[in-house]
């Protein structure tokens, strides 16, 4: 059918069509996935080695510190010390058993602790509701998130004396429950107040434009730690002297319009992903301003920066430590102050705190990641372009 | 270079030369006065005046940089006009926010590159401004876009999403998409100049039903057979003025003013 190389033909017509036809077969199975990404040239051989030695190294003394050699159960230093159970000690856990309490609530008063708990409880409803995509009546979820859940929150852990809740000052809340607000606050208002800055940069009202600009620039400008500082010890300079905001309230405003310039950045750039066909569409179909941005250009938008936004949740939830810094009871201060405890002068007390520290901040900070690659995944599936 | 576009040609579809008595007694919907525009320092649009009456279908040719995309999107306000007035059925066209609302529901436009929304479906698409623009309950949102899209002859993509359509397909859904508004002018812009050659067709049948349902229609385009085929009048552009106007069959026939004669020179081969 073809021409051979002697006969030069300036003219073919197909007289057969040629059947799709499956790939030829490639070697599977775990040795041939080893030889393709582990060892498929001498450089990469090489690294897989040295990857391995490495865990070599580091893998059986850690595993000998935080289980092997651990010290699980205990009711004071004796039972971490070598020179009374005489052996080696690793992690001492019975320090953090022990002092889990003060780790979780700080100083919020015994008796009302249930509050605390019941807040724990409403935070995971909320992010269930929300993290859940195929949940029944998300938009009600979010209103719950954003209004209801912030309010009631408040509510229970400060206390509405009406109501049968004492008053807990905020000089007592402490730990995990401290790290867990002024994270949630700072996400749950970040967020919204970020899309809002993002869109009035972009407004056409240079007015809008230009407090919008200012207070980005203002609030990126700024290290964290001054903005914390200032909070707690310049702010009450300038207010009236009866006027007095909550301790806790004003470095957590800080955190809230400190994250909140760098959502708007981030929110920004997926804006300026869209193409200015999606805001004409919707334009020539009626739409309004706001109903084309909420309905049309931020569905896509935030979709593209989910990314930068989980990446910074994950910022601020590290960030939330600063606070301990101006005095706030957080988590990483509970461990500062349980680990001088006398009772527990123990040699490894102070690593087992921090390590337990550690473990308790990737595990948030790794599950938010990988919630983050898992809706990505979901939505690229769902929307084939 | 698009007589193979053309569409099987009606035999019962009126001449040009009756149009003018069809749309000599139709109401006016769309005028436009004196209008200017200027970029910067570019005058796109000069002094333009034209009147469009109901039932009319005109299209709009000219090389690029003429300033014809420019002039349709002057009417539903995507581009702002600097002098003149524009009337769109009744409504004078002013900086007023609620008038531009009131005359975009009026007003379906078709892009060039579709502009469909890819995180929502076809019939998400479709429903969105009637749920949100005028209020109508869901599920009859739903019947009519059906009944849109089965007439563009793709009511079976309705659950996919647009990126999963072809070029023409697309378009025939950006159609259906503005009918649900059930506007009463329609404004093509280049409806068919992204498209593969072999999906122009296809876009063009649809237009062409629908002008002969008596839909007005502003369509900026290059397509001289679609042109000839269901246009009451012919407008050609150059540097932002309107050069000539006349009937498709004279325009082609004996174009009056040099430059028409040159732009018809090099598009009709």
């Amino acid at each position: 059918m073809s021409a051979g190389p002697q006969a030069l033909s300036l003219s073919f017509i197909r007289r057969e069509t040629v059947p799709a036809a499956p790939p030829p077969v490639l070697v599977s199975g775990p040795l041939a996935w080893a030889r393709a990404n582990l060892f498929s040239g001498p450089g990469n051989t090489l690294l897989t080695l040295l990857a391995l030695a490495i865990l070599a190294l580091a893998v059986p003394p850690l595993a000998r510190f935080l289980v092997i050699d651990a010290v699980f159960t205990g009711a004071n230093r004796d039972a971490c010390r070598p020179d009374v159970v005489g052996h080696p000690v690793g992690a001492c856990w019975a320090f953090v058993a022990q002092k889990i309490n003060y780790f979780v609530y700080g100083s919020y008063p015994i008796e009302e602790r249930w509050r605390a708990n019941v807040f724990f409880g409403l935070a995971a409803v909320g992010i269930g509701w929300l993290l859940w995509l195929d949940a029944p009546r998300r938009g009600l979820g979010a209103l719950y998130v954003f209004v209801i859940f912030p309010l009631a929150g408040y509510a229970l852990l400060a206390g509405v004396p009406a109501l049968g809740l004492a008053k807990v000052p905020t000089a007592l809340w402490g730990g995990m429950l401290v790290t867990l607000v002024v994270s949630l606050v700072g996400i749950v208002a970040s967020l919204p107040l970020g899309i809002l800055l993002a869109l009035g940069r972009r407004s056409q009202l240079p007015l809008v434009r230009l407090v919008c600009v200012i207070f980005i620039e203002f609030w990126r400008g700024v290290p964290l730690i001054t903005v914390l500082f200032m909070a707690n010890v310049m702010l009450p300079l300038f207010l009236p002297g009866d006027v007095t905001v909550d301790r806790l309230m004003r470095p957590l405003v800080g955190i809230a319009l400190f994250s909140a310039a760098y959502m708007a950045e981030i929110v920004r750039g997926g804006l300026q992903a869209i193409p200015r066909g999606q805001t004409e569409g919707a334009a020539s179909l009626g739409l309004s301003y706001w109903q084309s941005m909420r309905l049309v250009v931020l569905p896509q938008a935030l979709r593209i920066v989910i990314p930068g936004i989980v990446n910074s949740f994950i910022a601020l939830f590290k960030d939330t430590t600063l606070v301990s810094i101006v005095g706030i009871f957080d988590f990483i201060r509970t461990i500062e102050s349980a680990r001088v405890d006398p009772n527990w002068a123990a040699p490894t007390v102070v690593t087992t705190g921090y390590a337990f520290a550690a473990l308790f901040y990737f595990v948030f900070c790794f599950g938010m990641s990988r919630y983050a690659l898992y809706v990505e995944r979901r939505l690229a599936a769902g929307q084939r372009r | 270079m698009t007589a193979s576009n053309l569409p099987e040609t009606d035999p019962e579809l009126a001449p040009a030369d009756t149009s003018a008595a069809r749309l000599a007694e139709a109401p006016v919907a769309v005028t436009l006065e004196r209008v200017n525009k200027w970029y910067g320092a570019f005058h796109v649009l000069r002094d333009v005046d034209l009147t469009v009456r109901r039932g009319e279908r005109i299209v709009i040719c000219g090389p690029s940089g003429s300033g014809k995309s420019t002039l349709i999107r002057c009417i539903n306000r995507l581009e702002e006009h600097q002098a003149g007035r524009i009337n769109v059925d009744g409504i004078e066209l002013t900086n007023d926010l609620k008038r531009i609302d009131e005359i975009r529901r009026e007003v379906g436009m078709v892009f060039q590159h579709f502009n469909l929304f890819p995180h929502l479906t076809v019939l998400e698409n479709c429903t969105l401004a009637p749920i949100w623009v005028k209020k109508m309950p869901k599920a009859e949102a739903e019947a009519v876009a059906m009944r849109y899209l089965t007439r563009v002859k793709i009511p079976n993509q309705a659950h996919k999403y647009p990126g999963q359509l072809s070029g023409g397909q697309q378009q025939r859904v950006a159609i259906a998409r503005s009918l649900c508004m059930s506007p009463k002018i329609m404004l093509f812009d280049e409806p068919t100049s992204a498209l593969d050659p072999e999906m122009v067709k296809e876009v063009l049948d649809t237009m062409v039903g629908l002008a002969d349902e008596g839909m007005t229609m502003l369509v900026v385009t290059h397509e001289m057979g679609f042109a000839r085929q269901v246009a009451d009048r012919v407008i050609f552009m150059d540097e932002g003025q309107i050069v000539e106007v006349n009937t498709p069959d004279a325009f082609f026939r004996a174009p009056r003013h040099e430059r028409t004669k040159l732009f018809l020179s090099q598009i009709l081969h």
